[in-house]
């Protein structure tokens, strides 16, 4: 998919080296930075909590999908499992915040690693199906396994104690502990898209073959990439159920994937801050727009159209081409 | 989130009624399924009736009523968000209705920790009064033991002896197959056996024959929503009511039986705990509901009339919206009102009235378009919801 | 619970028709896919949603024109269809240059759109569609009672099913439609408008999934998420029979159904999921599905 349309034709500005950030970057996410250190005082601090879990999810997917040129129909299964067994470890094995999350991180890690092993070995829409049926196999699954609750989910999660010392119950503790977590997983991305390692993935995206005769063994990279996206998004969806104290059926389900699809196409799939906007815009629009009930889904449906149709490389995208740097 | 509120007449009857009580605002908010498949029991027609309580109650007591709503889309992660915005960023003080029991669960849990009030009408599960309760919590129309209670003891005692479950794969469906079986077996009757079907189901052909070759008398359906109204278009359709066995429909309400048409549902069996044709009151009262939005009352909008109503009255005997003042005048004031008539909260939340056994009529016999039901038992209060002592609720011991 | 060995030979033999009947539904609905997947190289996700609207517009007639289930049958996949033809030239033909996974995400986003003023006019708890007169009642087969409407399903998406496969397999226009899926260019170099071909394709694919709709209709309730819930189902069933294959989609529909129905009766719960554990099988053991040819 990335040979016509890709945004970032020409992102090696980033210096294969990859030493520093560029300039502009730094600028941009100091000011993220500080936008988010502002945003508990001037905005509903769960709100926020929630952009900034479907920001760090669009920027694994996109990871995935942008970088690595695989379109996962079955996010879901890593952003809902993981959150699962994240609320499973703080209110059963009574973890706190921080073991939580990295407990639903490492069990998506091993579920991207069991289900990439088999995607990746089929390219294109079949990868997507193949990763749609893994998907769908683990939403049965949680529907099934007595730990999940089934459709109640897993309630009344307790927010813990960070490092069993700082309460997380007031919602400002929590946020900004929230805002670390996603604040270093964004920053693992993008190390991981501008380290060599990124570079081979991008040259696998952009022309297989090539790469193949160049003598790398891409299914390795594909999958190392797959499985770093499934354990980001679980970074995310663990965070998530810490958050809302709640693990359900919803993050799991096959309209999860299609959000966070819509969220990295939105805001600029192959873009390093693309899908963080796009992720702010729908969970705006979802908040906002949540009376009008099936509004939301109808204007779901026409920014999907809209952006398929008029600006494929997404806001941020164009932005990018406007300013002539990759962003 | 919209706002159905009626600040301005309010306040106006405040200023005419003089100054015997200080203000005291309320912000009722209404949260339930406005656009999937309870939408049409519950819906904007809850939020209607929360405001026709407003209306009667009065304007002259002090007392000023917002009434605000929003569609949790039967999500717990949605419905936890709403609650969660409204008692931290908008000040409401309560939240009424909520269907679908693993929204209502999560709802319980968050209005515990801020200390705020649930009026819940729309959900069934018996957990809110059993081992989940709460102090901040009252249950109004129903839950699942009085549905299982209702329906399953009625029909071993009209000789429905022998039982078989189309269940729907998850923990509701679950709960009320279990606590159906267990009245059965109370009651003298046995289980033959129970088909758990994928949730949501379109076709249940497969699973309906299967408890057609059971040779049980009786078909309980456990499920709720589409998956109920197929399962009966479905059972008709194979012949199976009229091959002698019966359905037993374990959460069904009038406007499901109204959209599946007498048709079809004629001779099902179901309980509730309201119907808009029991007496003069309730005709009168739904007469006014149907001017508003064309359609009868389903119980659960009746009982969030009722549960609104009774709060207000105890706001206004407690003198404050203090949630631990109100909800002791709550359990202490016998409830009374047109629709339920009189009853007690009790000390799990648990609000006790007596209980129908409907059967849906024939077409020939029905007089108009909401003419459904035939009345077969009044199941009176004292037996119509489960023992106080057997709910395993904390606050009781 | 069930048990394997409760299960009389008679009982079975019912299911088995049952699943048949749900075949019929993937059958159909899964060869419109492969039709269009086939021609046009797009991943219908506007598919489930164009089956919906079959079953609404045949409500629609009914209730607003007072055409009855006969004239339906006909007028509902032309009517569909020519919203297809629409959809196909407004945005669907300008995605063709681009990678199809562009052509997934435009009909997922037109999915939502049609399902979502669906559900906003109409609600989601289901409107009845009454059974027509000729085709109530049923047989008593001794092993069980097939409801003659079901019967008339299977029948009539069997014929609807095979004429298809004809006309594309054996006749001079499938020949062209074949010939302009494998080179477009040439085809149009006979002087054969390839555009026009294409679009009345997808409207073709699109009428057959609005006349499973009209068949759907009596039997399930017409409710705006009907196409939502079975859309997945059937993109394993394109999947596993291979893409664009015209008799694989065919075949694993009819055979998935019965699948399905075998699963209803020794594991009810997995019913929801077997299939899709077949289509992760079938594509690592042979990745272009049962009847697809290796790319």
């Amino acid at each position: 998919m990335a040979t016509q349309a890709s945004p970032l034709d020409t992102p090696r500005a980033a210096s294969p080296g990859t030493a520093g950030m560029p300039v502009l970057h730094m600028v941009i996410f100091a000011g993220l930075l500080v936008l988010g250190l502002i945003a508990p005082y001037v905005l509903y601090p769960v709100f926020v909590m929630k952009v900034l879990c479907f920001a760090l999810f669009a920027c694994a997917f996109n990871l995935l999908l942008g970088f690595g040129g695989l379109l996962s129909f079955g996010h879901a299964a890593y952003f809902g499992g993981a959150s699962y067994v994240s609320a499973h470890a703080a209110k059963i094995w009574g973890l706190s915040p921080e073991l939580a999350i990295l407990a639903g991180t490492g069990a998506a890690a091993v579920l991207g690693l069991a289900i990439g092993s088999l995607a990746i070995r089929r390219q294109g829409i079949y990868f997507a199906m193949v990763t749609l049926a893994f998907a769908q196999m683990v939403f049965f699954f949680s529907v099934q396994a007595p730990f999940t609750g089934g459709e109640d989910g897993i309630q009344s999660v307790p927010r813990g104690h960070l490092f069993g010392l700082i309460s997380m119950a007031p919602d400002r503790n929590l946020y900004f502990f929230v805002l670390a977590v996603v604040s270093i997983g964004l920053l693992v991305i993008y190390r991981i898209i501008h380290s060599p390692f990124g570079q081979v993935l991008k040259g696998i995206r952009d022309n297989e073959p090539r790469m193949i005769s160049l003598g790398y063994r891409t299914r390795r990279y594909k999958l190392a990439v797959f499985v770093l996206s499934a354990a980001l998004a679980g970074t995310a969806g663990a965070t998530k159920a810490i958050v809302f104290q709640l693990a359900s059926l919803t993050d799991v389900y096959w309209t999860m994937s299609g959000e966070v699809v819509l969220m990295t196409l939105l805001g600029g799939m192959g873009t390093v801050f693309g899908p963080i906007l796009g992720a702010a815009v729908i969970v705006t629009m979802q908040n906002y727009l949540a009376t009008f009930g099936d509004w939301v889904t109808i204007g779901q449906g026409i920014i999907f159209v809209v952006a398929v149709m008029l600006f494929r490389e997404g806001i941020v995208g164009v932005l990018a081409r406007i300013i002539k740097r990759p962003l | 989130m919209k706002k159905t509120g009626f600040i301005v007449a309010s306040l106006a009857g405040l200023l005419m009624a003089g100054t015997a009580y200080a203000q005291t605002t309320i912000k009722i908010g209404v949260m339930n399924d406005r656009s999937g498949i309870y939408a049409d029991i519950t819906g904007e027609g809850s939020a209607v009736a929360a405001q026709m309580a407003a209306e009667d109650f009065g304007t002259d007591k002090g007392i000023t009523v917002e009434v605000v709503s929003a569609d949790h889309q039967n999500k717990p992660d949605v419905g936890s968000n709403i609650a969660r915005q409204w008692y931290d960023t908008e000040n409401v003080d309560v939240i009424a209705d909520v269907p679908t029991s693993s929204v209502a669960l999560a709802v319980n849990d968050i209005t515990r920790e801020k200390n705020k009030i649930f009026l819940n009408s729309g959900a069934a599960t018996s957990d809110l009064t059993g081992s989940k309760c709460s102090p901040n919590t009252v249950h109004w129309t129903y839950d699942t033991w009085a549905l299982a209670n209702g329906t399953g003891g009625a029909m071993v005692a009209a000789g429905g002896k022998t039982w078989f479950f189309v269940t729907a794969d998850y923990a509701f469906g679950h709960a009320l197959e279990r606590d159906t079986s267990a009245v059965v077996t109370a009651n003298g009757g046995e289980v033959l056996g129970a088909v758990r079907t994928p949730f949501p189901g379109t076709d249940f052909s497969s699973f309906l024959l299967q408890a057609q070759s059971s040779g049980a008398q009786v078909i309980g359906l456990a499920n709720a929503g589409g998956d109920t109204i197929n399962s009966i278009k479905q059972a008709s359709e194979f012949g199976i009511t009229q091959g002698g066995q019966a359905l037993a429909g374990l959460l069904m309400f009038v406007n499901d039986v109204h959209a599946l048409g007498l048709d079809v549902a004629q001779g099902l069996v179901l309980t509730e705990s309201f119907y808009w044709d029991l007496n003069d009151q309730t005709r009168e009262w739904s007469a006014r509901f149907e001017e508003k939005t064309g359609k009868k009352p389903s119980m659960i909008q009746a009982g969030v009339y009722g549960a609104v109503t009774h709060y207000l009255k105890a706001v206004e005997a407690a003198g404050s919206k203090d949630p631990e003042a109100v909800m002791a005048k709550m359990k202490e004031m016998p409830t009374d009102d047109p629709l339920f008539g009189q009853g007690v909260v009790r000390a799990d939340g648990r609000k006790v009235h007596d209980m129908y056994l409907f059967r849906v009529k024939k077409p020939e016999d029905s007089q108009g378009p909401w003419d459904l039901y035939e009345t077969v038992a009044t199941i009176p209060a004292e037996n119509a919801f489960r023992p106080l002592a057997d709910g395993g609720c904390p606050l009781v011991q | 619970m069930f048990e394997l060995l409760g299960i009389p030979p008679q009982a079975l033999f019912g299911q088995l028709l049952l699943g048949l009947i749900n075949g019929s539904f993937y059958a159909l609905l899964s060869l419109g896919l492969a039709i269009i997947f086939g021609l046009l190289n797009i991943i219908n996700f506007t598919h489930g949603a164009q089956y919906m609207m079959g079953a609404f517009v045949a409500w629609m007639l009914l209730n607003y024109a007072g055409v009855p289930y006969w004239g339906a049958l006909f007028l509902v996949p032309v009517i569909v269809g020519a919203t297809g033809v629409v959809l196909e030239r407004v945005f669907i033909s300008r995605l063709y240059h681009l990678d199809h996974l562009y052509g997934l995400l435009l009909t997922f986003g037109l999915a939502l759109i049609i399902t979502g003023i669906f559900r906003n006019q109409y609600g989601i708890s289901g409107l009845p569609y009454a059974m027509p007169k000729q085709l109530t009642g049923g047989q008593n087969l001794g092993f069980m009672f097939l409801p003659n409407y079901r019967g008339w399903v299977v029948v009539v998406s069997v014929v609807v099913c095979l004429a298809t496969w004809f006309v594309i397999e054996k006749t001079r226009l499938g020949a062209y439609l074949r010939a302009a899926t494998e080179n477009p260019t040439m085809v149009g170099a006979f002087g054969i408008n390839v555009p026009r071909l294409i679009t009345l394709t997808y409207g073709f694919g699109v009428g057959l999934a609005a006349f499973a709709g009209v068949l759907a209709a009596p039997i399930y309730s017409v409710n705006p998420n009907m196409g939502a819930d079975v859309i997945i189902v059937v993109f394993a069933v394109v999947v596993i029979g291979g893409m664009g294959s015209i008799l694989g989609s065919i075949l694993t529909g009819f055979g998935l159904g019965l699948v399905e129905g075998l699963t209803r009766v020794f594991y009810p719960e997995g019913s929801a999921v077997v299939i899709f554990v077949i289509m992760a099988i079938v594509l690592l053991v042979k990745p272009a599905g049962l009847f697809g040819r290796e790319v």
